[in-house]
């Protein structure tokens, strides 16, 4: 932990050697996120409901969703870029060091031009917690928080099975990008929203909904089962498969030879 | 203009290599629209007297927007060209004795040309044969289909054109990051990629509908879904024709002082 706390420091005095550009960069990524937002804001303008979800319950899906996949992102971004590591044979050198291989990959890469993405949620969620007209009480907090827990380890778990399968492929794979930016752009309406199929799939095979769709119904009232509380924490199972990958592919490695 | 039509053809002929990240491309468009489609449909369900286009209209653009996504790419710079700037290697591209506004010009309507062709014919032809509401629907009749193939080829240049100026701004500060997030996220916005011009509210659409976004990826979609017809479609491609006008000069007026500027070190 302590050595992943000095790989943090070491990256961040970088990215701070450039500051007109570090913060130039912020400011491009609130445009983004205002973007979003925008593209949502207009539509429940029209609409005013999906599903029987009102705008500022589908912000609070959103912003949840967002910060699971930024957190995800801000620390396991570097299984992203994996296949660049495994094509320059960077990851070579790290098959030497006396650390866990996850471990060295994941502090191989932080921007922290993405912490201010988490920032930009962080803005975010308190609005849409005070408007989406819950009662806010403890067991529901809880789950909220448990929400962001699960879907951070389920974002983390498909980054690392995307960069466990770039073992098999040595070129990234542009499908990842479905499970991971998919999950994301998609993941801003509750999952029932796009039918009973697509739900399924996010509940049994890449367990999304677990992290959103049902307990946001615990949330908000709709379910009374305290059951709902725990189901975000279930979906770390995914964390299990992503592994196993990993070894898998790991067992199989040869380098590249560059 | 045959220096030019060979980068072209060079850009082209590289672009066709990637064949498997073509197919790997495919697979995620169609998820993708896919999604919104449903999407768009939950909507519908909620309130169908809301919905500005039919939804058959909607999923024919969510479809063109998919498999023509790389014309219209908001984040599609060529990031050697940056770079080049960023570490002097302008330099030799300007000793070259071609215009630097047209090569580069050409250089990425070349990429944006060469990405398409290759991704659009297996989602359109798989959009087609999708069920009725879901698909794409076919053109009304010819002369509509050759006014949206003309909108779309002057659409893409404009939004070239835009481009070119944002390589240019390289010239005048050291950081474009920023700068190009935020020139993108108003072309995602404004061109009708965020979502499709008309579920804008009234007032604000009718002013973003004559901004030079909208001429990109807003008005061939909406020509060839059948949302722009009649008068407002030789309207709208004369808009587009303006923008391009505007704005290629817009670029080589930056041109012009962006060399005046320039002062290359030896070494």
């Amino acid at each position: 932990m302590r050595l992943y706390r000095k790989y943090l420091a070491i990256q961040f005095k970088g990215a701070m050697q450039y500051k007109v550009s570090f913060f130039l960069t912020l400011l491009g990524q609130a445009f983004v996120t205002i973007n979003m937002f925008l593209g949502i804001f207009f539509l429940f303008q029209r609409f005013h409901s999906i599903e029987g979800f009102t705008y500022n319950q589908v912000l609070l899906c959103y912003t949840v969703t967002l910060l699971q996949f930024y957190l995800a992102e801000f620390f396991a971004r570097g299984f992203d870029r994996f296949d660049a590591m495994l094509g320059n044979g960077q990851f070579d050198r790290i098959l030497v060091r006396p650390r866990n291989t996850v471990f060295q990959v994941l502090a191989s890469r932080f921007e922290f031009t993405r912490l201010g993405r988490i920032l930009q949620v962080l803005v975010l969620l308190p609005y849409a917690v005070a408007t989406c007209g819950v009662e806010w009480n403890f067991p529901r907090a809880l789950t909220v928080i448990f929400m962001v827990l699960g879907g951070a380890l389920l974002f983390s778990g498909i980054f690392i099975a995307g960069g466990a399968l770039s073992f098999f492929t040595t070129q990234g794979l542009e499908v990842v990008n479905v499970f991971t930016d998919g999950g994301k752009e998609h993941g801003k309406y509750p999952w029932n929203v796009y039918g009973k199929r697509v739900l399924q799939f996010c509940t049994y095979i890449v367990p999304y909904a677990l992290t959103q769709y049902y307990p946001l119904l615990y949330v908000l009232g709709r379910e009374t089962n305290p059951l709902y509380i725990f189901l975000p924490l279930c979906a770390a199972w995914f964390l299990l498969p992503a592994f196993l990958l990993w070894r898998l592919g790991l067992r199989r490695y040869k380098s590249t030879g560059s | 203009m045959k220096k030019y039509f060979s980068f072209f053809r060079l850009r082209l002929v590289t672009g066709l290599q990637y064949r498997v990240a073509a197919l790997s491309g495919l697979v995620t468009q169609f998820v993708w629209g896919g999604l919104l489609i449903l999407g768009y449909q939950a909507f519908y369900r909620s309130d169908p007297a809301a919905f500005p286009m039919t939804f058959q209209a909607t999923a024919t653009y969510i479809w063109l927007q998919q498999a023509f996504i790389m014309l219209f790419q908001a984040w599609g710079f060529e990031n050697d060209i940056f770079e080049s700037i960023r570490s002097g290697a302008v330099a030799y591209e300007l000793c070259r004795p071609v215009s630097i506004y047209s090569m580069w010009f050409s250089r990425t309507a070349a990429r944006r040309f060469s990405q398409a062709l290759l991704r659009c014919v297996p989602v359109l032809v798989i959009a087609a044969l999708l069920p009725v509401p879901y698909g794409i629907m076919p053109p009304a009749d010819l002369l509509h289909l050759l006014l949206a193939l003309l909108s779309l080829v002057l659409g893409t240049l404009v939004g070239v054109s835009v481009c070119v100026i944002v390589y240019f701004t390289a010239f005048f500060t050291i950081s474009v990051e920023g700068l190009r997030a935020i020139f993108a996220s108003m072309v995602e916005l404004f061109q009708g990629a965020v979502i499709p011009l008309p579920f804008l509210p009234d007032g604000f659409r009718q002013v973003v509908e004559l901004l030079p976004f909208a001429s990109m990826m807003n008005t061939p979609l909406r020509i060839y879904a059948g949302d722009i017809g009649g008068a407002s479609i030789a309207q709208a491609v004369g808009l587009q024709a303006f923008w391009l006008v505007t704005l290629v000069l817009a670029g080589k007026l930056m041109e012009r002082s962006a060399m005046k500027r320039t002062v290359l070190q030896g070494g």
